[in-house]
C-alpha cells in the first residue's frame, strides 16, 4: 500500500491510463468543481476538499466520509475543471479503494446481490411481466435473467474478479452473509 | 447498408424492459415505422450501471460491459440503447478497451473462460442520435399527426449522454440542441429553465445512498421546470425516468406534496405526436399522468 495518491494512480490507472488520473496533481484548489456541483448545493459534498484530502493522503478520513457517496457522477466538475483534472474518475477510483477496504453500505452491496442473482440490478417480477404484455411485448425479455447459462457467465465474472468476496456474498444462500434470514437492508 | 435495411442490436439494460416497458415499445414501434429493425440481445445483462459498479469496482464493471459488447459483436450488429446508464457503460467500456491493448487482453482472459471475446467491432449508439441523425428531423416531421404546438417542454438530458464530452463526442454539454430539436419537430416549444442541465439526482449510487436527499435534488429541478411554465419533461434515459416518475410518488411520502408533473421518455413524446395512444406507449402504467394538452 502506497500513499492514497499512488494507490489512485495504480488501481485506476490500469483502466483509465495513469496520465488520466495523474491530472489530480494539477488541482489548484480553485473550487470551480464545488461551485457547479449539484450535490454540493444540498449535501456536505465538497469536491475541492475531496481532491485536497486525496493529495495530502487523508486516507481514513476520506474513506469514512459519508459525502464520498453523494456524488452522482454527473461529470459537471470534470467538464469544467480549468486544470483538466479528471475529477469524476478520481472520485470513482477513491470509491473503489474505499469499497475494497470494506467501506461499502449494505444497500450498495445489495445492488451486487441482484446482479449476481439475476444478471440485473433491477430484475423483473410477475407484475412487470404483465406491464410488458400490456404494451404488446413478450412477457420476459431474453436477457441473462431468463437464460441460466448466460447468467452463469455473469456470475463467473464476479467470481473471477473477487467482487463476491468483496461484498461478502454467500453463494449458498445467494445473499449477503448473515442476510438470508430476513436481515434488514 | 441502406437506410431501409438498417438493423440494430437493442441493448435493453434493466429499467427499460423491467420497469418501463412502454419505453421499449415506443422506441421499437417508431423505429419500425421508419424501416429500422431491432434485434434482441440474447443473454445480455445489466450494463452494469457505470456510476454504481464503476464506483464499487471498475475491474468488475469493465468485463461485464465487455461481455455485453461481445454479444452484439457476435450478432454482427451495432448497438442502440434507451438509457444513459447503458450508454455510459457500454460506450465508455468500448472506448477504453479499444484504446488499451493490455486492458483488452486482461478482459478477454476473463471472457475467454466462457468462450467469448471483445474484438472492438461494434459501435454503441444512443437512440437519441438514431432519431436525430439516422431517421432525421425531416422524416419525423412528415409523420407528426398531432402537433404539440401549444406545449412547453422541459428538456432534461441526464448526464451520461453528453458527458464526458471527450468520450461521448456529441459536442458541448452546455450549449445543447439534439433533444430540443426532437421536441420542436412536434411543434412544441422548449423554454430554458434554471436547472435544465442539472442531473436528476439518482446516479452514482446517490439514490441508494440517501434517497431523501436525492429526491430533494430532483424536487428543485422539477420546481424550476414548473416555474418556467413547462407542461412536461422529456428525457433520453430510463434511469432518469425511474427517478423523475417513481420519485414523485416517493417525494409525496417524504415531503407530503405530489406534483404529478408528466415525465416522458423522448420516444414516448414523439409517439403521442405521431398519434400513438397512451396505452400503446405505456404512459397509463406510470406514476405521473398525461394532461389533456398532450392528448389532443
Amino acid at each position: 500500500m502506497g500513499t492514497l495518491y499512488e494507490d489512485i494512480i495504480d488501481y485506476g490507472g490500469e483502466v483509465f491510463g495513469e496520465e488520466h488520473l495523474e491530472t489530480l496533481r494539477e488541482c489548484v484548489q480553485c473550487g470551480k468543481c464545488t461551485g457547479g456541483c449539484p450535490s454540493g448545493r444540498n449535501t456536505a459534498l465538497r469536491t475541492r476538499r475531496l481532491m485536497q484530502m486525496a493529495l495530502v493522503d487523508m486516507r481514513e478520513e476520506i474513506f469514512n466520509a459519508p459525502e464520498l457517496w453523494f456524488c452522482s457522477t454527473c461529470y459537471t466538475c470534470y467538464e469544467r475543471c480549468p486544470k483538466g483534472v479528471k475529477v469524476t474518475d478520481v472520485i470513482r477510483t477513491i470509491r473503489n479503494l474505499a469499497a475494497k477496504e470494506g467501506h461499502m453500505s449494505v444497500p450498495h452491496r445489495m445492488i451486487g446481490v441482484y446482479v449476481m442473482k439475476t444478471g440485473h440490478a433491477v430484475p423483473i417480477g410477475p407484475d412487470q411481466m404483465k406491464l410488458r404484455e400490456a404494451v404488446g411485448l413478450e412477457s420476459q425479455p431474453p436477457t441473462a435473467q431468463k437464460h441460466k447459462d448466460q447468467l452463469e457467465q455473469v456470475q463467473a465474472i464476479f467470481k473471477a474478479t473477487g467482487y463476491d468476496a468483496m461484498i461478502d456474498f454467500d453463494w449458498a444462500t445467494m445473499n449477503l452473509k448473515g442476510m438470508d434470514k430476513g436481515g434488514k437492508k | 447498408m441502406t437506410e431501409e435495411s438498417k438493423t440494430y442490436a437493442y441493448f435493453l439494460g434493466c429499467i427499460t424492459p423491467n420497469r418501463y416497458p412502454g419505453i421499449e415499445a415506443a422506441t421499437k414501434t417508431i423505429l419500425k415505422e421508419f424501416g429500422i429493425e431491432t434485434e434482441e440481445m440474447m443473454g445480455a445483462s445489466c450494463c452494469p450501471a457505470p456510476g454504481v459498479f464503476g464506483s464499487f469496482d471498475m475491474h468488475t464493471w469493465l468485463p461485464v460491459a465487455a461481455r455485453n459488447l461481445a454479444i452484439a459483436e457476435e450478432m454482427d450488429l451495432e448497438i442502440v440503447v434507451t438509457c444513459n446508464g447503458c450508454y455510459g457503460s457500454l460506450q465508455e467500456a468500448d472506448h477504453l478497451l479499444r484504446a488499451n491493448p493490455k486492458l483488452k487482453e486482461k478482459t478477454n482472459k476473463i471472457l475467454g473462460e466462457f468462450g467469448r471475446e471483445f474484438k472492438g467491432t461494434t459501435k454503441v449508439h444512443h437512440s437519441l442520435v438514431v432519431f436525430h441523425d439516422v431517421i432525421g428531423l425531416d422524416r419525423l416531421k412528415e409523420k407528426i399527426t398531432k402537433p404539440m404546438d401549444d406545449v412547453n417542454v422541459a428538456v432534461h438530458y441526464g448526464c451520461h449522454f453528453l458527458k464526458p464530452r471527450e468520450v461521448r463526442g456529441h459536442g458541448s454539454s452546455d450549449d445543447t440542441y439534439i433533444l430540443e430539436d426532437l421536441a420542436q419537430v412536434t411543434g412544441a416549444k422548449t423554454p430554458e429553465y434554471k436547472d435544465k442541465l442539472m442531473c436528476c439526482g439518482a446516479g452514482g449510487g446517490n439514490r441508494t445512498a440517501d434517497s431523501v436527499q436525492s429526491l430533494e435534488w430532483m424536487r428543485q429541478k422539477l420546481v424550476s421546470a414548473i416555474e418556467a411554465d413547462c407542461d412536461c419533461m422529456i428525457h433520453p434515459c430510463a434511469f432518469c425516468h425511474l427517478q423523475l416518475d417513481r420519485g414523485q410518488e416517493e417525494m409525496e411520502k417524504a415531503f407530503g406534496i405530489f406534483f404529478n408533473f408528466p415525465i416522458l421518455f423522448f420516444t414516448q413524446f414523439i409517439g403521442l405526436a405521431m398519434g400513438l395512444s397512451v396505452k400503446e406507449l405505456g404512459l397509463d402504467e406510470q406514476v405521473t399522468t398525461m394532461p389533456d394538452k398532450l392528448l389532443k
